[in-house]
């Protein structure tokens, strides 16, 4: 990937809500070429979505989480993958990932109840066919989420004037 | 008690810093943008915080070597050799210092005598002059302009050399400007100094911080240069370590050991638990390629784009920095002089920059505005400039 795509990606990974024309000063190039070259990424399904991260511990909604180490036997030609679409595929899943280690797919979650959780993952995900066991973790607080620390508020304690 | 009468006329006469003015000010007032600020806005990485806390609860709190941990030194060797050229012998050719700025003062002291003059491109950073005029030399300004990148012209250094001239300080990449010298520009200098006793100073606390495919020439690579060159480094700009004082002069030996002379008289060492984070801070960089200095310098390098473009856009004249992490654009259209410039600016749109003046008599009808602020901070700045530009043509 060339110089150019990958700091248009840092600069969105920071805050994807910075102006074209702002990304464009930035990394001295035209509007048009930053503009050609998001649209591009975005036709290569490189950039998927904009979202906002949320600190959610703040937000007045009953709400748990959950990560789901699943254990599956892969399946003859097909691996992994057809088990994990199986998963995937329900709107409740949050993600998916197959993973090194002594499970093979971690799942996150989210519902409004540890019951609802707890009966999805007992009718629905351990019911499927080579899924040899779950474990599921309730997530109980979130320190640090795609490099944000949640609880933390950025002061500036430099002097403020400075040689 | 007439305290005149007491204190040392010659370091009681050295003006408190332009800066100080400012800061005052600024101190007072809510809701400013202060684009004055020459320190890095982020955050020592943790790694190397981290391994200055781990010093600390293993009892490593007492006095160092007054060279500095050996280990560190190796490490400067190696930095300074891979990244620059340069080669230093840790044992008796690098000191650490409490900072760069302690290097300034030892390299001065070490060298001159009362009434010996030392060459200081102008503008440069606020401490070189007070420095000399407490070790009882005299600073002589050569002046740099905008046409010329700001960088140190031969022509100019030759018509400032006198008998007396016993040093030059070279500070590149430079504050405020963000000159750089090539190895070209330094190749010029060379052949001035070739047929002179002068030794030069070579401040590159900004080293790492170069764009725009330049890289950063250490004056002692220069062919014949490292028998006559000090150069002063430290881990504040690069490694975002201000808070922590460290740095290191290497030069030839001889040399070296004077300066390390009165270190060990006046400051003894760097603190401990700093030199262990600038262990910490050059092995984490050998071993990520200086993953978090390019990551930092990625950053000044958007911003200072941005603060060009929109000096440009308002109307102002603006050099690119290609070093360090300022811009300086020339307020001279607008029939102001720096200081009357950054007043306003500051008062009536609350934008803090820094008048050109503060760094010599050269910065007149310029000021100095830092890439070390947040991307909306600059963006907002930028716009109250384009406000107050607005109401000067109005």
């Amino acid at each position: 990937m060339r110089q150019l795509e990958l700091s248009i990606l840092d600069i969105l990974t920071e805050d994807s809500r910075t102006p074209v024309s702002q990304i464009a000063t930035m990394l001295g190039k035209s509007t048009s070429e930053i503009a050609d070259t998001i649209k591009r990424l975005e036709q290569q399904r490189i950039i998927l979505k904009y979202p906002a991260l949320i600190n959610w511990e703040r937000v007045d909604v009953e709400e748990v989480e959950a990560m789901i180490e699943v254990c599956v036997t892969p399946q003859r030609g097909e691996g992994y993958d057809a088990i994990a679409e199986q998963i995937y595929r329900f709107e409740e899943v949050n993600s998916v990932y197959l993973i090194s280690g002594p499970y093979d797919l971690l799942v996150n979650m989210k519902g409004r109840t540890m019951r609802q959780l707890a009966m999805f993952v007992a009718e629905k995900l351990s019911t499927i066919d080579h899924v040899t066991s779950t474990a599921t973790h309730f997530v109980l607080r979130k320190y640090k989420n795609q490099g944000v620390i949640m609880e933390e508020t950025k002061t500036d304690s430099r002097q403020k004037v400075t040689p | 008690m007439n305290y005149e009468n007491v204190l040392c006329r010659r370091v009681a006469q050295v003006p408190p810093s332009g800066i100080r003015k400012f800061f005052d000010i600024v101190n007072e007032m809510d809701d400013v943008i202060s684009l004055g600020v020459g320190e890095p806005d982020f955050k020592t990485p943790w790694s190397y915080t981290d391994a200055a806390i781990y010093a600390l609860r293993s009892g490593r709190t007492h006095y160092t070597s007054n060279w500095g941990l050996i280990e560190l030194r190796r490490e400067i060797a190696r930095y300074q050799a891979e990244r620059f050229g340069p080669e230093y012998n840790p044992e008796n050719e690098i000191l650490v210092t409490v900072g760069a700025s302690e290097g300034i003062d030892l390299a001065v002291r070490a060298l001159v005598e009362p009434g010996d003059e030392v060459l200081v491109p102008d503008p440069s950073y606020v401490s070189y002059m007070p420095c000399v005029t407490f070790a009882g030399g005299v600073c002589v300004p050569i002046p740099t302009d905008m046409d010329h990148g700001f960088k140190l012209t031969p022509e100019a250094l030759r018509a400032a050399i006198t008998p007396r001239s016993k040093t030059l300080i070279l500070p590149y990449p430079n504050n405020p400007t963000g000159g750089v010298m090539t190895a070209e520009d330094f190749e010029a200098i060379a052949a001035v100094l070739r047929d002179t006793n002068i030794v030069v100073i070579h401040d590159e606390i900004y080293a790492e911080l170069t764009y725009g495919g330049v890289r950063h020439v250490s004056f002692a690579a220069i062919p014949g240069m490292w028998e006559r060159t000090i150069t002063l480094n430290g881990f504040s700009k690069a490694f975002a370590m201000t808070g922590w004082r460290l740095g290191y002069a290497c030069g030839p030996r001889e040399l070296m050991a004077i300066l390390c002379r009165i270190h060990q008289y006046t400051m003894l060492c760097a603190p401990i638990a700093s030199q262990c984070a600038g262990v910490e801070a050059l092995r984490n960089g050998f071993d990520t390629d200086f993953a978090d200095v390019r990551r930092m310098v990625d950053a000044y390098d958007r911003r200072r784009r941005m603060l060009v473009q929109g000096f440009r856009e308002a109307g102002l004249a603006c050099h690119e920095p290609l070093g360090a992490f300022y811009v300086f654009p020339s307020v001279q259209s607008t029939g102001l002089n720096s200081e009357e410039f950054c007043e306003r600016l500051l008062y009536e749109h609350r934008v803090a920059a820094v008048p050109g003046t503060a760094f010599g008599a050269r910065g007149e009808g310029h000021v100095r505005c830092s890439a070390a602020a947040s991307n909306a901070e600059i963006m907002q700045a930028i716009d109250r400039v384009k406000e107050f530009m607005d109401t000067l043509r109005a």
